[in-house]
């Protein structure tokens, strides 16, 4: 099991060097580059900058060099000193603004998440054993009306309802008190009270997508030959259900994890903003559009090594559920 | 010798009349109908028939195991032993009472030894689980006990392979699993649906003695579901033949054997007997003079391990096939008999380079002009090669493309590779149709509208398409049941002598290949231990492992049981 670890993790180095190789090429394919587009945005201003100060910014960044030696002076940054370069839309240092942001994206993806697996997996089970029963048509309803409600409207209808009934400020995370406060209970239970709309919107596309292939995956394990093996020793239908074909059938499910976590952060980018909730994936949206290329390498760089160690962690996690992978 | 018992052993199970009836769109479904038979201790009978008989169905209705939408209309089973009779057609397929007796006085041993055990569970895991349910013993006991039933069923180093996965079990193994499992609480009824269909012939061998012999040990009624009537013959006391539903025929097994009354019995028993010796449609082999159509010459392929930078044990290469060296004559059916894992599969796809071999030379003399060396043909030479050998494969349901008509399936050789088209390829196909004795009108169907039987003629009317002379028929009757079984030899003895073919015939089936083939080649672990004429391979064989495997073979006569004087083979 040790050596299947190390073995993954090795495999994960080559992936990440062409990751970072790529996340660069990508910053650098749009015409131009930060400086070019601070000049423009300073002459709409009126003002000019005169050569000299061009030349010094662009020999600084070693914007004038070629592909491999900006990549090596911004992967060496990163790797022996923390360094992911300078935000020059924000005038500060790109790693200032990431973690703070990044923490807050993985606090609300992993609650979400939680939220999937403890709403989906039930019904699904549900879905599939009772096939085509009034409960399962009522959850596959609900569930095509999850994935088809975009999730911004969802958004906005949820903080009409919280703001208009329950009378709660809504946007961001904290109400406007406690947004500079000390941590207390209150300002706890204040973040709580926002925590719900994000969580709920983040949650609902995945959810019904997840009771679709649970309910697929365990329909076909259900008549399998070991189950009626396992009915045959006496076991109850509950018990040799869960013990069984649902063992089995989670399978396909952890694999998903290695898409679902980059996927929140990137994918509710609509809802971050909706929301105006300070998570990643408004201000990638923002360094992009700006071509702040060292903020918007970081957040690239940092999803493609979340997607890796989601598919190490899912890796695991099959190897120690299905040992037709661990002994391989 | 079970078959001393007293037929007036106490019966332990009886079913009266049981219908099993499936609700369909369009009506019901009678899968069983008024069926019944008695299990008398320390007895074994065995329920026989073809796929679709409802032998299965009625199996499984003695345990309540059968799935929506069918379900018991009528009838009883009658559960006697201790304490009151249980009826349990009256008991719900969900409920409690139904759960104490399965796995506790009814065990059940399956078909599939790989897919009716968990993958991802341990071996004693599953054993251990119905200990706990049944006897409500502890971790400790329950773990123990389990290694004494794998003991009991001749699993070697049962305190070791109690933790490993069915997976790092051969088949003959995993069965011998599920029959500790089904024997854990010592029931009092044992029902064994195909248990040894999916196993080699000396594993079926043996494992049908571990089961007579543990049926014996603890006196238990048997229920054996087969439609091998050599199975029947070398285990049953009485018999059952099921056909489309009913019972049409139940009697001590020698009455039935040799003084069958049902015509479908008859019908059965002649299909069977038939195999057991060479076809009347074989005419004597071709004179010795004959040409070798293909010559094949210390034939190899080797599978080299996968280099890995961090495991530390190195692997071995694994010789699929090795050193083989045949003749097939013009005209002559050469058999390659073998267990899995032998490399007769991959015997057949080197020989066509569907498989790269990495030994050896395979020469291929067509009609007219010089030999040709198959391994050094260009993409454009074995395309041409291709046509005139050709292959018919084993699965008559997953070799057809299901959204192809038939007409469609037929014509693609002919279309791939651009030899007919328009009315021509019309006329071909007809033509082809007939020859495999299907109505041409049915070209515009697809392969499920068809029979196993009928899609295997379909496999082999495509194979015919491009006139070929050679034809590699792997397993090519092993899918069906026995009555069509005889009818596709028939049918490839016919068209053998009418078309001029030579064929290599591969085959786990001895009798298959003593029906079929002028010539026998033994395979064993990627060689060829004995090739000789078939008749005095499968009579008079000469190496130790033909010797094994021949005599394992059940032989359809109970009066001349052939397992219980077996040869052995050591290791």
């Amino acid at each position: 099991m040790l050596s299947f670890i190390l073995k993954r993790v090795l495999y994960m180095v080559p992936t990440l060097i062409g990751m970072s190789l790529v996340s660069f090429f990508i910053i650098q394919l749009p015409p131009g580059d930060f400086l070019t587009s601070l000049i423009s945005a300073i002459a709409d201003s009126g003002q000019s900058l005169d050569s000299a100060t061009v030349a010094a910014l662009t020999a600084q960044y070693g914007l004038d060099q070629p592909f491999y030696v900006q990549y090596w002076k911004w992967i060496s940054g990163i790797l022996f000193r923390g360094d992911f370069g300078w935000s020059f839309d924000w005038g500060q240092p790109v790693s200032k603004l990431i973690w703070d942001r990044m923490g807050i994206t993985l606090f609300v993806s992993t609650l979400s998440l939680i939220l999937i697996w403890a709403v989906a997996l039930p019904i699904g089970i549900y879905s599939a054993v009772k096939r085509y029963s009034i409960g399962d048509h009522i959850f596959t309803l609900l569930g095509f009306i999850g994935l088809a409600i975009p999730t911004f409207i969802m958004a906005l209808v949820l903080m009409y309802v919280s703001y208009k009934f329950l009378g709660q400020s809504v946007g961001g995370l904290f109400s406007p008190e406690y947004q500079d406060a000390p941590w207390s209970w209150a300002k706890l239970w204040d973040l709580c009270l926002h925590l719900w709309i994000p969580i709920v919107v983040i949650a609902t596309n995945s959810t019904a997508a997840l009771i679709r292939v649970m309910r697929a995956n365990l329909s076909d394990e259900l008549n399998k030959p070991y189950v009626v093996t396992a009915r045959a020793k006496g076991l109850s239908e509950f018990t040799l259900i869960m013990r069984y074909p649902v063992r089995i059938a989670l399978n396909p499910f952890i694999s998903t994890i290695g898409w679902v976590l980059p996927a929140l952060i990137s994918g509710v980018t609509i809802t971050a903003i909706v929301l105006n909730l300070p998570m990643a994936g408004p201000l990638l949206l923002r360094a992009l559009v700006s071509q702040d290329m060292y903020l918007a390498g970081a957040f690239i760089l940092l999803m493609s090594v979340l997607t890796l160690v989601g598919m190490l962690i899912s890796d695991i996690l099959l190897a120690v559920l299905d040992p037709r992978i661990r002994l391989q | 010798m079970t078959t001393d018992l007293p037929t007036t052993a106490p019966t332990v199970l009886e079913v009266r009349s049981l219908s099993v009836e499936f609700a369909l769109r369009g009506g019901t479904f009678t899968a069983a109908r008024d069926v019944g038979f008695k299990l008398q201790a320390g007895r074994t009978l065995c329920l026989v028939g073809e796929s679709g008989s409802g032998k299965s169905v009625t199996a499984r209705a003695m345990m309540q195991l059968i799935d929506a939408p069918g379900r018991i209309a009528r009838g009883n089973i009658m559960l006697g032993g201790a304490g009151a009779p249980v009826d349990i057609a009256t008991l719900n397929p969900r409920g409690e009472a139904i759960r104490a007796i399965r796995g506790r006085r009814i065990g059940m041993i399956f078909q599939e030894p790989m897919s009716s055990l968990s993958p991802v569970h341990t071996i004693g895991a599953q054993i251990v689980e119905v200990l706990r349910l049944h006897l409500k013993m502890d971790a400790k006991q329950a773990r123990a006990r389990t290694i004494e039933l794998l003991r009991q069923v001749e699993i070697p180093d049962p305190e070791r392979n109690i933790d490993r996965y069915t997976f790092e079990f051969s088949g003959g193994m995993r069965q011998r699993a599920m029959i500790a499992m089904a024997l854990a609480c010592n029931p009092q009824v044992l029902i064994a649906d195909e248990p040894t269909t999916a196993l080699d012939v000396t594993t079926q061998a043996e494992v049908l003695d571990l089961i007579s012999r543990m049926q014996r040990e603890l006196g238990m009624a048997m229920l054996l579901i087969t439609h091998d009537m050599g199975v029947v013959a070398e285990v049953a006391d009485d018999v059952a033949v099921m056909y489309r539903g009913k019972i049409v025929e139940a009697g001590p097994v020698d009455e039935v054997f040799h003084n069958a009354r049902h015509p479908y019995t008859r019908r059965l028993l002649s299909s069977v007997l038939k195999l057991e010796r060479t076809s009347e449609l074989k005419q004597a082999p071709a004179a010795a003079a004959a040409e070798p159509i293909l010559s094949v010459r210390d034939l190899g392929k080797v599978y080299q391990p996968r280099k890995s930078l961090l495991s530390r044990t190195p692997k071995v290469a694994v010789k699929a096939v090795d050193g083989v060296s045949f003749d097939l004559m013009a005209g002559e059916s050469l058999g390659i008999v073998g267990e899995s894992g032998s490399g007769k599969t991959t015997l057949g796809r080197l020989i066509l380079r569907i498989v790269e071999p990495t030994d050896g030379a395979v020469t291929y003399r067509p009609q007219s002009g010089a030999p040709i060396d198959v391994r050094g043909l260009d993409k454009q030479g074995l395309r041409n090669l291709h046509q005139q050998v050709r292959l018919i494969f084993q699965d008559p349901f997953a070799s057809l493309n299901p959204r192809m008509t038939v007409r469609q399936i037929i014509a693609d050789p002919l279309v791939v590779n651009r030899i007919a088209s328009g009315a021509a390829l019309e006329a071909r196909v007809s033509e082809l149709l007939g020859m495999v004795g299907l109505d041409p009108a049915v070209m515009e169907r697809y392969p499920h509208a068809f029979s196993g039987g009928q899609r295997q003629r379909i496999g082999i009317a495509r194979a015919l398409a491009l006139n070929p002379r050679i034809l590699i028929a792997d397993e090519a009757t092993s899918a069906l049941d026995v009555s069509i079984r005889s009818q596709m030899l028939d049918l490839l003895l016919e068209l053998q002598q009418r078309l001029g073919l030579s064929f290599l015939f591969i085959s786990h089936d001895i009798g298959v290949v003593r029906y079929f083939c002028d010539r026998v080649a033994v395979m064993r672990r990627g060689k060829i231990v004995e090739i000789g004429a078939a008749e005095t391979i499968c009579t008079a064989p000469e190496h130790p492992y033909t010797k094994a495997l021949i005599s394992a073979v059940p032989h359809p006569d109970p009066r001349h049981k052939r397992m219980r004087t077996r040869t052995h083979l050591d290791a």
